[in-house]
């Protein structure tokens, strides 16, 4: 018996008390001489619903119960007590043995696997008995329950409805859940970063060089973990450089777009212009490593800068902001547009150019929804990551020239969580911090810039 | 005077013009032949008209007549509709306004307008007055500017009201105030005509009445045309009076004429309230 | 009686700001044109820098080879390449010995390298087909090695270019279409790698994404438009959604990876762990869109249902929700066009080994086409960098593919009410 077989034999359960709830709908309807409140359908899927889903929850809920009670009896047997005690080794054996029982391979590197592998099987046989037979006891009982009220009065329909209600629901309450689940794995994994390393020094330390020791026999880890080195670089590439290319270039085709542009070009233009945002970032940061990378490097020393980096910041924000273009125009379009015509017809009627017009009242009137669009660009600017991974460098430099290479949060993030790393070392443990921190700043912007919009924004009646 | 709709209107006494021959008046502006396509729709057929220099001419008729279309003619506003063509031949002080000699920007200038929703801009009462001389360059010192904002306001009949919060937002005055505001705004750039698009349909009747005293009080300095669809207010604020139909222009004259003695059997039937 | 007379607007001074404003129109109006063609310019270039590096990898140079079976060193048999272990056996008898064997026979001492794994693989596929072969001496042409190859299109080192150059000269260089590139999976060799493996998981991927991400989203978008009341938990709700939206995806690659992979034991790298991470950020965009859908369902269509009597529940699944479908569906392509270019977060669960071979099924290893083409860019044989830019040129195809049926649908199906 495993949970595998007693989901099949719910399923088969449920079926069959749809069918006979079904048939017994019909054959009241057939007898009977007022007519039945819901139709036939409806009370066989109520008496399948409420085979299925109490049980198949249960299921759900004994799994990883089930995982930890293997676990447990495993380890308090014999092979399990002759173990190491270092977790690491001991995850990894079981890790073995585990795929052994599932028949996945043949033989692991450590011996005691192969010892380990029948316990494991026996086990998890045990308990999955155990839950597989409650659960499947549930869904009787509740088919039996169900199929009783089937009767002309009952309301079937109601019942089922109530179900479809509760799914929505919990479809619904899935964005909860994620954004629950994202804040407390970060969270619970970066507490446990910061019992290994201060998070003082992590929040404003200078100096990032990760090193963690590989073996319990290592003297500690000699790496300092500070962050600042990868904000600034985050920072200096995705909120100033990217936003030096962006911003003007996506402001002006707005305002081009939607002040200039006759309608037949608009219609063109716009979609061509969503282009940019439709392309992969790993195809910008190929672009950006291979054709722009070399280029500035190339114009660097050209102009005198022995310090440029083919991996500089430049060529890294120069393509992001490129990216970004899209963005920042669809976000100044929309608020320009959201000004009254009659702002724009007052002022032309004073004599004012389209130029004037634009530039002396529509964007002080648009402003604080451009504003907002600023910043939510600056979000996506940040938390991006292929384009630094490839573009950009990892040398956590702190340095105001453009041409050198600095490394981000992101890049970090996929550099320490590379190679097997065993999950609770300080490296991976540090990846995690790092997006706490990253989600925690797009969040902050974000927030700032709904509320810049919702305070400053006139309301036009 | 009170006044309903099922008999005829008499003229304010105020709205008279001043005893001068007729011919001794030279048009300030004046349209021949006047018509705007929107598409394949011809909005306006065929206006002739004058607008005198020192008096206030109203365009009157049912809503949807064209009355507006035509005063946004003669500023050229019509060409910020993509899809609006204009025929015939405007002229302000006997130049072609649609010539490409005509500077449109310097037209706008000397041709003002007032809008039916006031649209003051999102900046200080200051700066909203301060606007248009600032772009056209009227002004050589902060002083100077300070001075015309101040001229302009007091003209407007609002300088009172506001001179002790010139720097607080244009958009938090009452409607009435705001609507002042924007004449403000037209009369800084010192213009020779202004254009009135409803300008009291969106307020109370008591904010309407300071208006209509402004705009008697404004007659002697600029050309008025005056768009309304209140017959009354009509009779009340001008000296010569158009009525408007379907486009079309019906009949044009002085006002007391066009209220006591229509020579067209449409504008009687509008005048007694007939339709519109 | 009128004001200042117009002179002031004809005197010098006046004029010369009036030109010098309209100057100032003028270069405003350019700047904007010049702000978006240069956006375009960008766009025009990268897709044409792609193009022109990828075009390569699609083709492959060949030459003759001929092979003495008899005389070579093979112990394979005809019969073994008949049974159900002939692959097995194939990959066991060192034909890549064989082939520089007869490469050295036939093109000098020089030659060891001449002939890459595709051309091992090449010759596999064919005496698999008629393992008679084994019999005879057998002239074919096989693709070119790796140095060869990148020799041949220009740019390799000296002594490769002469040996492409005596190989034109006698007539026995040919380029092919390269069927491998999509038939194959990644592959040390450059010349042997293709894209179907990533094909392959994307598409699994995918699949599991929108299994999730799709009934997740809609059932979501329903309840939040049709059903929810006004309280906190639904402004709860709203927030989350339109926070997770904006949520960079390499969080959600964490995610997965605290969660799916060390909670729950997920196989790591598998196409159920990745649909089920790109799930997580494709569902806000589908709810998003679909919320938009459904509300602009007018309201006449649902009060004349509600009318005759039909429940809420059955005014939304049978009027309301076939009539926002298109819009649905529109948005959801768009969110599956986004999740397909995800790279980041599937790089965090794992998927960027070296997967030689297409995953069987979603909880095997595999790699999609965007982590791919990273592996790939990280090489540094300089034969990788066409293969890599060919990769992208496919990757490309299918956004356009992708983007162009939303387009389609919304045109053709999306009501105007």
């Amino acid at each position: 018996m495993s949970l595998g077989l007693a989901f099949v034999a719910i399923l088969a359960i449920a079926l069959a008390a749809a069918w006979l709830g079904y048939a017994r709908a019909r054959r009241l309807r057939a007898a009977a001489e007022s007519r039945l409140h819901s139709l036939p359908v409806y009370h066989g899927a109520h008496a399948a619903l409420w085979a299925a889903i109490p049980a198949l929850l249960l299921v759900a809920a004994w799994a990883p119960m089930q995982a930890r009670l293997v676990n447990q009896s495993v380890l308090s047997s014999p092979e399990g007590r002759a173990l190491p005690d270092f977790d690491m080794q001991r995850d990894s054996i079981l890790g073995e043995a585990r795929e052994i029982a599932h028949g996945d391979r043949e033989q692991g590197f450590n011996p005691e696997s192969a010892a380990l592998a029948p316990r494991i099987r026996d086990a998890e046989t045990g308990y999955a008995l155990i839950g597989g037979s409650i659960a499947i006891v549930v869904a009787l009982g509740a088919a039996g329950l169900a199929l009783r009220q089937t009767r002309l009065q009952f309301r079937a329909r109601t019942a089922v409805e109530r179900w479809v209600m509760g799914l929505l629901l919990a479809a619904s309450l899935i964005a909860i859940l994620t954004t629950l689940g994202i804040l407390l794995s970060l969270m619970f994994e970066s507490l446990r970063f910061f019992r290994l390393y201060p998070i003082g020094d992590f929040l404003f330390g200078t100096t990032w060089s990760p090193q963690t020791a590989i073996r319990a026999d290592q003297a500690g880890s000699s790496g300092s973990f500070g962050s600042i080195p990868l904000m600034w670089g985050t920072f200096f590439i995705g909120a100033i450089i990217a936003m030096i290319v962006a911003v003007p270039l996506g402001l002006m085709s707005a305002i081009y777009l939607t002040q200039y542009a006759p309608s037949r070009l608009r219609a063109w233009l716009k979609p061509i212009l969503e282009i940019l945002a439709g392309v992969p970032t790993v195809v910008y940061g190929y672009f950006a490593a291979l054709t722009v990378a070399p280029a500035v490097r190339d114009f660097g020393i050209a102009i005198g800068i022995s310090s440029a980096s083919s991996e500089s910041a430049l060529a890294a924000g120069a393509v992001m902001g490129i990216m970004i273009i899209p963005f920042v125009s669809s976000m100044a379009d929309d608020s320009i547009a959201a000004v009254p015509q009659a702002m724009r017809d007052g002022s032309l009627a004073m004599g004012a150019t389209k130029s004037e017009t634009i530039r002396k009242v529509l964007l002080p009137a648009a402003l604080p929804g451009v504003m907002g669009g600023i910043l939510l660009a600056v979000s996506r600017a940040i938390g991006e990551t292929m384009i630094v991974v490839m573009a950009a460098g990892l040398a956590a430099n702190l340095t105001a020239n453009p041409f050198e290479s600095v490394t981000t949060v992101t890049t970090q993030i996929v550099q320490l969580l590379t190679g097997d790393q065993e999950f609770d070392s300080a490296k991976t443990l540090a990846a995690f911090a790092l997006g706490l921190a990253l989600f925690l700043i797009t969040l902050l912007l974000n927030l700032i810039a709904l509320r810049i919009v919702r305070k400053y924004q006139e309301q036009y009646e | 005077m009170t006044a309903n709709h099922s008999t005829v209107t008499l003229p304010d006494p105020r709205s008279e013009e001043a005893q001068e021959p007729p011919s001794a008046r030279v048009a300030k502006m004046s349209t021949d032949d006047v018509s705007v396509f929107y598409g394949e729709k011809q909005a306006l057929k065929d206006v002739s008209i004058e607008i005198y220099d020192d008096l206030v001419t109203a365009f009157i008729g049912p809503s949807g007549c064209g009355k507006s279309t035509f005063l946004r003619c003669l500023n050229r506003m019509n060409d910020t509709i993509p899809s609006a063509r204009v025929t015939g031949r405007i002229e302000l002080d006997g130049e072609d306004v649609m010539s490409s000699s005509m500077d449109v920007v310097q037209l706008r200038a000397r041709v003002g307008m007032v809008f039916q929703k006031p649209n003051p801009f999102p900046k200080s009462i200051f700066e909203n007055v301060a606007y248009g001389p600032r772009i056209h360059g009227l002004s050589t010192s902060k002083a100077e500017l300070e001075q015309i904002v101040e001229k302009s306001l007091k003209r407007a009949g609002l300088w009172e009201e506001v001179k002790d919060r010139l720097q607080e937002s244009g958009t938090a005055l009452s409607g009435g105030q705001q609507q002042r505001l924007c004449i403000a705004r037209a009369i800084a750039v010192d213009p020779e005509v202004i254009l009135m698009d409803e300008p009291c349909s969106a307020l109370d009747p008591i904010a309407t009445a300071k208006i209509e005293e402004l705009i008697h009080e404004l007659r002697g300095r600029y050309a008025i045309a005056i768009v309304t669809h209140n017959m009354q207010q009509a009779a009340r604020v001008s000296q010569r009076t158009a009525f408007f139909h379907l486009g079309e222009l019906v009949e044009y004259g002085k006002t007391s004429e066009i209220f006591t003695n229509p020579r067209q059997q449409r504008t009687t039937d509008y005048i007694t309230g007939r339709y519109g | 009686m009128s004001s200042a007379a117009p002179s002031r607007w004809s005197d010098a001074a006046m004029q010369k700001r009036l030109r010098r404003r309209y100057r100032s129109e003028r270069l405003f109006r350019s700047a904007g044109l010049a702000a978006i063609l240069l956006s375009i310019l960008f766009l025009a270039f990268l897709l044409f820098s792609m193009a022109s590096r990828g075009l390569g990898g699609f083709s492959h140079f060949e030459a003759p080879l001929t092979i003495d079976f008899a005389k070579s060193d093979t112990f394979l048999e005809p019969q073994q390449l008949r049974g159900p272990d002939a692959a097995q056996a194939a990959a066991s008898a060192d034909l890549e010995g064989v082939i520089a064997q007869a490469a050295i026979a036939q093109y000098g001492a020089t030659a060891e390298e001449m002939f890459g794994d595709a051309a091992t693989l090449h010759l596999t596929r064919d005496l698999l087909a008629d393992p008679d072969m084994l019999q005879r001496q057998a002239e074919i042409w096989l693709p070119l090695g790796s140095r060869l190859d990148v020799a041949a299109k220009g740019g390799g080192d000296e002594r490769s270019e002469r040996l492409v150059a005596s190989l034109r000269d006698k007539g026995e260089l040919k380029r092919t279409f390269n069927t491998d590139f999509l038939r194959a999976s990644d592959s040390t060799d450059p010349t042997a790698v293709g894209v179907w493996g990533a094909l392959k998981g994307t598409f699994l991927t995918m699949l599991v994404t929108m299994a999730l991400a799709f009934p997740i989203g809609v059932l979501a978008a329903i309840y939040l438009e049709e059903f929810a009341p006004r309280n906190r938990w639904t402004d709860m709700i709203e927030v989350s959604i339109n926070n997770l939206a904006a949520v960079p995806s390499i969080i959600f690659g964490l995610l997965g990876l605290a969660v799916f992979l060390n909670v729950m034991n997920l196989p790591r790298s598998a196409p159920l762990v990745g649909g089920m991470t790109l799930a997580l950020i494709t569902m806000p965009v589908i709810v998003i869109a679909g919320r938009n859908a459904i509300k602009s369902v007018p309201p006449s269509i649902r009060d004349a249902a509600l009318g005759v009597g039909a429940s809420k529940m059955q005014v939304t699944f049978h009027h309301v929700l076939p009539l926002a479908l298109p819009g649905i569906l529109t948005g959801t392509i768009i969110g599956m066009a986004r999740a397909l270019g995800e790279t980041a977060p599937l790089l965090m669960i794992g998927m960027r080994a070296f997967i030689a071979a297409p995953p069987g099924g979603i909880t095997d290893p595999a790699t999609v086409l965007p982590v791919q083409i990273f592996l790939w860019s990280d090489e540094v044989d300089r034969a990788f960098v066409e293969k890599t830019s060919a990769a992208i040129i496919v990757l490309l195809l299918f956004m356009l593919l992708m983007n162009g049926l939303a387009i389609y649908l919304r045109n053709r199906f999306e009501r105007r009410w």
